[in-house]
């Protein structure tokens, strides 16, 4: 296939996609609400005190960024899997590598990047200092993309169950540990007056890492999937 | 014997059944030699830390299920990765048989772990970084358990658990350098956990037998839930079906 070709199709995925959950919109703005709601469930639980919400505001937000991504993840492949949309991508000639990478990437468009732009407001409901605002904005932009591409690995293990939500989350959890390290901590390091540059870095290698090598794992097990 | 044939021979769950059969008896007997033995020298005949009194020595049992543990993983990601490449189904079988044993062994390993931790630490708990990074393993099996456990289709229960396992074993030595480096920056090295290296030799040599034992134990354990796997498996076959009604008749 050229390349030309390719990139078509990674277009044309992308804006299927991107198209159909944005008609949906459930898709896209569920995980936002969840975000908000659990964030806000914070202050109650712990009480109101601005310094000591300041303190955990970036772990918050990101645990709470993460579980929102989480949750978001399930529907990644299910509707194309109940319509068998999915079948007619694995049967088609063209390769699914680039399909699937498109999938993700919409799947991140619509769910991660909203929620990386919406954490400004939630850093002011939960008094994090302003210095923090944008690094947590920056981690959350590559970490949810890592977290969208690992995420989608569970998915396609998970999509042909019936009971796939709450697995989903057992069996990805445990990966998502080193984005959320990285990720809170560039926030924690910017509020410190520290560089949060190498953190940031970090993310962006996990993210590459992810790009190239996540797709390959989500295609066998999409493949795994369909077949059963 | 050539390569392939070798290959073919431990394709077949039947010949693996008698080879293990062999096996067992002598695995039995040595690990549990090795376990007893070492763990009795270790608590009863090897002089008190001078610093630890006697709490020390249930490292005896700690090191072993920990060392065992991680080792299980990647045996198990292994197995996967053969089962998922060469469509061995006995790798499948033993992918299985090594999660709730891996599972069990990471939890025995965290458990001693804090009972010894209580007396030395004064804290049944601490976050440190090789203690988080086996509770990570520990969740990785937790998932691979979950997942075969979901599948209702064997077959795509093991490749998708095989799938997971290879991930995380891929995603382990990042678990474990970011666990470290997470430690390293949030809290200050004050208890130095690295005294293992310094141990002295009357301590290490028991320490080793149950280590040794430890290994052999995991082995013959494998070896029993795989053959069980086996027997249910192949329930319909007929060398399966004979060996069953031969016995009872």
């Amino acid at each position: 296939m050229s390349e030309p070709k390719l990139l078509k199709l990674v277009i044309a995925v992308l804006h299927r996609d991107i198209v159909a959950s944005l008609r949906r919109g459930s898709e896209w703005s569920n995980p936002l609400v969840f975000f908000v709601m659990v964030c806000a469930l914070f202050p109650l639980g712990i009480g109101p005190q601005p310094d000591r919400l300041a303190d955990l505001a970036p772990g918050i937000l990101w645990v709470v960024a993460l579980l929102a991504s989480l949750l978001a993840t399930d529907s990644l492949f299910r509707g194309d899997f109940d319509d068998a949309t999915l079948e007619q991508m694995l049967l088609t000639h063209q390769s699914l590598y680039p399909q699937v990478l498109a999938k993700t990437l919409a799947h991140w468009l619509v769910t991660g990047l909203p929620l990386s732009l919406l954490s400004p407001m939630l850093g002011l409901l939960l008094h994090l200092p302003g210095e923090g605002t944008v690094p947590l904005m920056l981690s959350l932009v590559l970490g949810t993309s890592v977290l969208s591409f690992i995420g989608a690995i569970g998915a396609a293990l998970t999509v042909g169950l019936r009971k796939g939500g709450l697995l989903l989350s057992l069996i990805v959890l445990p990966l998502y540990i080193p984005v959320l390290i990285f990720g809170s901590s560039a926030v924690k390091a910017a509020i410190e007056g520290a560089a949060y540059l190498p953190q940031l870095a970090m993310l962006g290698v996990f993210f590459l890492g992810a790009l190239a090598f996540a797709p390959l794992a989500i295609c066998g097990a999409l493949r795994i999937s369909v077949d059963q | 014997m050539s390569i392939s044939s070798t290959f073919h021979k431990w394709g077949s769950p039947r010949w693996f059944y008698q080879f293990s059969g062999r096996l067992l008896p002598w695995l039995a007997i040595l690990s549990l030699l090795l376990l007893v033995g070492g763990a009795v020298w270790g608590l009863a005949f090897v002089p008190a830390d001078y610093k630890q009194g006697n709490s020390f020595r249930i490292m005896y049992i700690h090191v072993p299920a920990a060392a065992v543990a991680m080792g299980a993983y990647m045996t198990m990601a292994t197995a996967g990765a053969i089962h998922l490449i060469w469509r061995m189904k006995l790798a499948a079988m033993v992918m299985k048989a090594i999660a709730p044993i891996g599972a069990s062994l990471t939890f025995l390993s965290l458990l001693t772990g804090a009972v010894w931790g209580k007396p030395t630490w004064g804290t049944w708990w601490v976050w440190d970084a090789r203690i988080t990074s086996v509770l990570i393993l520990f969740f990785l099996y937790l998932g691979v358990i979950a997942l075969h456990q979901a599948f209702e289709n064997r077959d795509a229960a093991a490749k998708a658990c095989a799938v997971l396992a290879i991930v995380g074993a891929v995603n382990i030595p990042i678990i474990y350098w970011s666990v470290e480096w997470w430690y390293s920056l949030h809290q200050p090295a004050s208890i130095s956990f690295t005294g293992e290296s310094t141990i002295h030799p009357s301590m290490l040599r028991p320490l080793m037998a149950t280590l040794c034992g430890m290994y052999l134990f995991f082995g013959w354990l494998l070896l029993l839930y795989t053959r069980i796997e086996i027997l249910e498996r192949e329930k319909n076959t007929r060398w399966v079906q004979d060996l069953i009604c031969g016995e009872s008749r």
